[in-house]
């Protein structure tokens, strides 16, 4: 008896410490930080928000942007994105998780090979695993540079641009340095679609 | 991606180098918090609204019976107001959630697992996240702490029944560690591109024609605590992978810091709290050496590639981000495992074979090096004592550690804790396994499959989070398996470890003599290291040579 009455003064503590620690954990510190953040950070705290020349808000450059049809095939007037298994939708965010030696994972992987080798018009050994291979989140916006340098002929042709202006803009959006360093040299993509419509303006 | 070896190793390098530097002025302050004895305004403010005597120093059962009351309390009001997300403020449009997995959710971050079941865009909105979801980010990390403290004190303390008071402890630990923490990190995670906002963003790429929703929340927030306390529940699903949760390289390194800060930090105020600064060092030898070597293995592994898939795309790739690549997911990758964290910046499912086997052994070593925070320092402790008991099996005379003896009930309470996962794990894998329609969730084949459910249960019971995520766990049958995996491999374990801090405070201090084992310096450390190894050898081998030792190793 005394050690169920003491459950109870001690489950009473309990919910009295968890109201008032939420107060402070789950109000005040997040409160806080959007505070400090918005203050200090507004671009990054909210969301890194491009802008188009309007000043419309025009993408995220953290999300991958991909016009494609409802096969998942990509816009040919613009730089592809990686496969994504929630195509690209940024409400949702999953890898396949496919085994590595998963049959299905095996048959996706030469179905996009043949599909990026046709649409680039290269032999299928040139074709990097990124542009194979879906992402972590589904939401990636960086390729290579490889499977980026792959597609600035198809690119530039679409806007009528040279393909030495459409490659300047590549390497202007290819990271560098000691991020590049941490991680891997990459392309962001969505920001770099924006560049080349910008580019592509009469 | 090819693995890039020398970013991999100063990576490494790094991460070692400002541990190193930071462990000691840490140390020292964590030592003070948790030895402290005056409150400031605030904690007295909070002591009178909450109803605690601060002062009253707890026997062991009552600590155990204030932890057990705490996360009780903690797990009915997760899952009950996850069940009136519908009608509560700041969630959207989104309804309450599903019994079973408000279930295994509440189960799952009360424990300090943050295994997730559900998905938390379409199921979970900002208010579950904020208020409930990341405040037990804060609490069940201060409650592994302080669980270790109350071992610590029952080592240091001499002829007493009391192990401290629980509720102060938890409220120091939050509020003088955790919270101040955690607000610089989520401000380096903000002007690193971790978004903190309430609202989405409807934005439109007017060229292309493409219109999208980006997605709001406090992320950074929570991301700072999800690391910091070893939890591992992301604000999205893609976990560390998401772009929000981990914009760059430099984040991603950043975030697996975090998670080793406080593990790495605890061996020292160890070391202070009993007076003996070299026991702390030979525990985070050990730790390091652990860590080290398993990271060189992931390394390895991961740089090796092997995989039918992996040779058809020409290298890694799959579930890889081009962002960070295949050095920072190696180190994040055995990080997460190696601490009870099950944050993830790569698709653990996707990751070669022996990798994916690597983090399951991670696992498997019961997550001590250095392990979650607190709950690595007691698993390594009870190692200790396992060790100075064989040796002193091997001098013929009663073991003792720091001057206690370990008899009968301190060697049936050790290995009992020993005994807890490694039962849990095999037996309910074991059971799934049996079972056609439940092993269906797990859509894989072969090895593979079979790997994807022993590391679901090993990632429970060991509190860790991170999943192969190819299976499906939200039914009733997976959640409650997994829900009883998380529940019995975190509380089980703190029982044990309450009771023998409780068994050896009672003791007096018997004075080192010439047949004393030193439980310092190399060799008790090898020793340690040895058993730690050889314990979880002899428990996991033959199911991981029927997981991924078969995947990777058969042709």
């Amino acid at each position: 008896m005394n050690t169920l009455s003491g459950y109870f003064r001690q489950a009473g503590t309990a919910l009295r410490f968890l109201v008032f620690a939420t107060l402070v954990l789950g109000v005040a510190y997040p409160l806080a930080v959007f505070g400090v953040g918005q203050l200090i950070a507004p671009y990054q705290a909210n969301g890194s928000i491009i802008r188009d020349d309007a000043g419309a808000p025009a993408a995220s450059a953290l999300i991958a942007q991909a016009a494609a049809d409802d096969n998942g095939v990509q816009d040919p007037r613009w730089f592809h994105a990686r496969p994504s298994a929630v195509s690209w939708d940024p409400a949702a965010s999953s890898a396949s998780n496919l085994g590595p030696n998963d049959p299905k994972l095996l048959e996706a992987v030469e179905a996009n090979r043949s599909a990026v080798s046709a649409a680039e018009g290269v032999s299928e050994s040139e074709v990097p695993a990124d542009a194979v291979t879906a992402s972590g989140s589904g939401l990636d916006p960086h390729i290579s540079p490889e499977y980026a340098r792959l597609q600035v002929a198809r690119v530039a042709a679409a806007h009528g641009l040279g393909a030495e202006a459409v490659s300047l803009l590549v390497d202007r959006h290819t990271s560098s340095g000691l991020l590049a360093f941490l991680g891997q040299p990459s392309v962001n993509v969505t920001a770099l679609n924006l560049a080349v419509a910008a580019a592509a303006q009469p | 991606m090819t693995f890039n070896t020398a970013s991999f190793v100063i990576q490494v390098a790094a991460l070692i180098l400002v541990l190193a530097a930071l462990h000691k002025p840490l140390g020292i302050y964590l030592a003070r918090v948790f030895e402290g004895t005056t409150h400031s305004r605030p904690e007295r403010l909070f002591y009178r609204l909450a109803g605690i005597d601060a002062s009253a120093d707890q026997t062991w059962s009552v600590y155990l019976r204030s932890v057990l009351a705490f996360s009780a309390v903690s797990i009915l009001a997760v899952f009950g107001l996850q069940r009136l997300q519908g009608v509560l403020p700041g969630s959207g449009s989104l309804p309450g959630v599903d019994p079973w997995i408000a279930m295994n959710t509440a189960i799952s971050f009360v424990t300090n697992t943050n295994w997730q079941t559900y998905v938390p865009e379409t199921t979970i909105g900002i208010f579950v996240q904020m208020t409930l979801l990341a405040v037990q980010n804060f609490l069940s990390a201060a409650v592994g702490i302080v669980v270790a403290v109350a071992l610590i004190r029952g080592i240091a303390r001499t002829k007493t029944d009391r192990l401290g008071n629980f509720w102060a402890d938890l409220t120091r630990t939050s509020f003088r560690v955790l919270l101040p923490l955690a607000f610089i990190a989520a401000l380096v995670m903000v002007l690193g591109g971790v978004m903190q906002n309430f609202w989405p963003t409807d934005v439109t790429n007017q060229a292309a024609g493409i219109s999208q929703t980006i997605p709001g929340g406090p992320v950074a927030s929570q991301e700072a605590i999800k690391e910091l306390g070893t939890n591992g529940g992301g604000y999205f699903n893609a976990n560390s992978a998401h772009p929000f949760e981990n914009p760059n390289a430099f984040i991603s390194l950043f975030e697996v810091f975090l998670i080793l800060l406080i593990p790495s930090a605890l061996p020292y105020a160890y070391g202070r709290m009993v007076g003996d600064q070299k026991q702390g060092y030979t525990v985070a030898a050990v730790m390091g050496t652990l860590w080290l070597t398993s990271m060189s293995l992931m390394g390895w592994a991961v740089a090796a590639g092997q995989g039918n898939a992996t040779a058809a795309a020409g290298g890694l790739g799959e579930g890889f981000e081009q962002r960070l690549g295949a050095a920072p997911s190696a180190i994040f990758a055995a990080s997460t495992t190696l601490t009870s964290t099950g944050a993830v910046n790569v698709a653990h499912d996707s990751l070669p074979p022996l990798a994916g086997g690597v983090a399951m052994v991670n696992m498997m070593l019961g997550e001590v090096a250095p392990g979650g925070t607190g709950s690595g320092l007691y698993g390594m402790l009870i190692l200790s004592i396992i060790s100075v008991f064989i040796a002193g099996l091997m001098v013929g005379r009663t073991p003792e550690y720091l001057g206690k003896k370990i008899g009968p009930t301190q060697m049936k309470l050790a290995a009992m804790y020993i005994l807890v996962t490694p039962t849990l794990v095999l037996a309910l894998a074991g059971i799934t396994v049996l079972l056609p329609e439940i092993m269906a969730n797990a859509p894989s084949t072969g090895p593979h499959q079979f790997g994807e459910v022993l590391y679901a249960f090993t990632s429970g019971a060991n509190n860790n989070g991170s999943a192969f995520g190819g299976i499906t766990s939200s039914g009733p049958f997976l959640s409650v398996m997994i829900g009883l995996a998380m529940l019995l491999g975190r509380f089980l374990p703190i029982v044990l470890v309450l009771a023998l801090a409780g068994s050896l405070a009672r003791q007096g201090k018997v004075p080192a003599s010439a047949g004393t084992v030193p439980t310092h310096g190399a060799l008790f450390g090898s020793l340690l290291l040895g058993v730690t190894v050889i314990l979880t050898a002899l428990s996991y081998f033959p199911a991981l040579a029927l997981g991924p030792l078969a995947e990777g190793l058969l042709k």
